[in-house]
């Protein structure tokens, strides 16, 4: 460890892989070992990993509906005011509550609304946008996004010790180990 | 003795002998080279054709609508023709990029980012003639629910106004659709690219994005999410368009057939365009080993199968005119194929129904330049069914009196050419600055991706042997 970066707050261990099954079997060793604050970094999804690391089923489908919902009730609620209520038009003389005319909008904005919900949805729950991000300093990790397979351990974890990360990533097959440093 | 039944391997996605490194670099050095000498000819030439546009929109609203050549009783001319024509071909890149991927089409990848950026491109000319055509276009904002000075909302028992919201709602919807697939690689040129300036542009644009395989997980569900949204979007999308017509009564309008035999045109059309975009990119760009000629073959079945689909549709409206046994109805069948537009209607027919046909032989579906010019000959088909369906039925309605002949004047055409310099520019500030290939995704399809094709005691790639049979060995 050097000196002159030690008043920086160590972010965690960065540790990296030569490919897609390595990142699942050492994914699979953190996790067993108990880590929880852990992540794994590849240039593409990789098929099984969750469960490889336990992940939770993801919420967003909820958001999605909740936005659907919002979308659908919305669009009936604006036509009806706009048709019935607000602004009555006599068409000759069809009814005012034209329902069957009025599903292409509604479904129109249910679709709009619930594409919104799952675009926004999926940023909000993975916390972007977030610009700068304490990894970024790894010159290593610029491979994420090409040919890369990374697993980070992080300092938050409770179970975080340096030397004993180290040791089990060594252990686990894992190389180019680097302490990542929050220099924010 | 010897096995009926053998398992055929579908043929690599990737030709070549490439890793992922190679696959990253092949695509993004497209955006980290110096622009080529071409690309600014044709830069250009496209921005030309967009003052063309600009002039004649400009010139549209100081005139008005009289400049085109509409007439009584042909009240819908080009503008409606160009707008269906543009909405369809951006039908594909949807259905590249939604229905595919909920089939587990493997091999849109190659193709979809390019196609999604079609679709994008396509609806914006589109929608521009749905604006420009109302005459008034400093109160356009009279179609959207917004309060105005008479307190008046829009009809929405109306199917004009269906289309405002699907074509506006289809619009944002690919948008999001092609900018969340961009994210990723966007992060890819953000760690390539070496000037400052667009390591900035670059990182906005991929906001942060790292590659966890935490994010990675609700991004597929959003993915798969969006897909699952955009199907039927993109089906009702023109579905409403054909609405436009479907609802009213002028007769050769008035079909319940419109909705389906719409979407499958759309369809046609837009794999079209694509090939034809993609024959010449593949070329310049050097993508052979992704864009493959099995994609090549692929497109065309799907272009065979809609191209049927439509020429069934033809059938069917002659069958439904004759059995519908409405007098004008019938009188306008015959009078499309024998009448004052007898030759539109049978450029369409040649264009639409019989030159897909080639593609039953195996050996000219994987010609590329046989490919290419029945893409565009579909093209030109697909134009001349939206001309045929608007401009027949209008000219020759119910009163033989007020029949007329409709004539495009130079405003129409010029319109109609410049929409393809709006084209053009855009899609070349794609290939110039946006990756043109879904890069993480091409990765996620290789067999190096799939975890089972390492060896489990090693590690090293060592993919699964397949035994392949001896008459498709050639073609894996």
């Amino acid at each position: 460890m050097s000196t002159e970066s030690s008043n920086n707050e160590i972010y965690g261990i960065l540790a990296e892989v030569r490919n897609p099954k390595e990142l699942i079997d050492i994914a699979r060793t953190v996790n067993k070992n108990g880590y929880k604050k852990y992540d794994t970094f590849s240039p593409f999804p990789i098929h099984g990993i969750d469960k490889a690391m336990s992940l939770q089923k993801s919420k967003l489908g909820w958001i999605v509906l909740g936005h659907g919902l919002l979308g659908f009730a919305g669009a009936l609620a604006m036509i009806y005011f706009m048709m019935v209520y607000d602004y009555p038009l006599n068409i000759s003389g069809k009814s005012l509550m034209n329902i069957p005319a009025w599903i292409p909008v509604t479904f129109e904005l249910t679709i709009l609304l619930s594409a919104f919900g799952a675009v926004f949805g999926m940023f909000f729950l993975n916390g972007l946008p977030r610009l700068n991000h304490p990894l970024f300093t790894s010159d290593n990790f610029k491979k994420a996004t090409n040919d890369g397979f990374f697993i980070c351990i992080e300092a938050d974890d409770p179970q975080f010790e340096p030397d004993k990360v180290r040791n089990l990533l060594t252990e686990a097959g894992a190389t180019q180990i680097e302490e990542i440093r929050d220099d924010s | 003795m010897s096995k009926t039944y053998e398992y055929v391997p579908e043929p690599a996605l990737v030709k070549g002998n490439h890793d992922f490194s190679s696959i990253n670099s092949l695509i993004t050095d497209i955006n980290l080279r110096p622009t080529p000498k071409g690309w600014y000819i044709a830069f250009g030439l496209s921005n030309l054709l967009l003052f063309v546009l600009l002039f004649s929109i400009g010139y549209l609203i100081w005139e008005g609508t009289g400049i085109w050549g509409l007439n009584q009783p042909v009240g819908w001319g080009w503008a409606i023709i160009n707008f269906v024509w543009w909405v369809g071909i951006g039908h594909a890149g949807t259905l590249i990029s939604a229905i595919l991927f909920l089939f587990r089409q493997d091999w849109r990848t190659a193709i979809n980012r390019f196609a999604e950026a079609m679709t994008i491109f396509a609806v914006m000319c589109a929608g521009i003639f749905p604006a420009i055509h109302v005459g008034r276009i400093w109160v356009i904002y009279w179609v959207f629910p917004v309060p105005n000075s008479m307190a008046m909302w829009p009809n929405f028992n109306s199917p004009l106004l269906w289309d405002v919201f699907a074509v506006s709602t289809y619009f944002t919807v690919s948008l999001l659709f092609w900018y969340v697939g961009l994210v990723p690689d966007f992060a890819t040129l953000r760690d390539r690219i070496k000037s400052k300036m667009g390591k900035m542009i670059y990182g906005v644009a991929a906001l942060g994005w790292r590659g966890s395989n935490r994010h990675w997980w609700n991004y597929e569900k959003a993915y798969m999410i969006l897909a699952g949204l955009a199907t039927p979007l993109v089906l009702s999308v023109h579905t409403i368009v054909s609405f436009d017509f479907a609802v009213s009564i002028i007769p050769g309008w008035h079909t319940t057939i419109f909705p389906p035999y719409f979407v499958a045109g759309a369809v046609f059309s837009g794999f079209a365009m694509v090939l034809t975009l993609m024959i010449i990119c593949r070329k310049i760009y050097k993508l052979e080993d992704i864009m493959t000629v099995d994609h090549i073959e692929k497109m065309n079945l799907i272009i065979l199968v809609t191209g049927s689909m439509v020429g069934f549709a033809y059938l069917m409206e002659f069958f439904i005119a004759w059995y519908g046994q409405v007098e004008y109805e019938k009188a306008i069948f015959i009078l499309r194929a024998t009448g004052p537009y007898a030759w539109a209607y049978w450029i369409m027919i040649t264009c639409n129904v019989l030159s897909p046909q080639f593609f039953w032989s195996k050996k000219l579906r994987r010609n590329v330049a046989f490919t290419f010019f029945i893409s565009i000959v579909v093209n030109i088909g697909m134009w001349f069914e939206r001309f045929v369906i608007t401009v027949t039925s209008l000219s020759t309605d119910y009163l033989p009196s007020s029949w007329g002949y409709f004539s495009p004047t130079i405003w129409d055409v010029l319109t109609y050419v410049g929409t393809f310099g709006l084209f053009f520019t855009f899609f070349l500030l794609f290939l110039r600055f946006m990756p043109m290939v879904a890069v993480a995704e091409i990765k996620g399809a290789m067999p190096q991706a799939d975890p089972h094709n390492y060896d489990p005691e090693t590690g090293d790639y060592s993919p699964q042997e397949i035994e392949i049979p001896e008459p498709n060995k050639e073609s894996v």
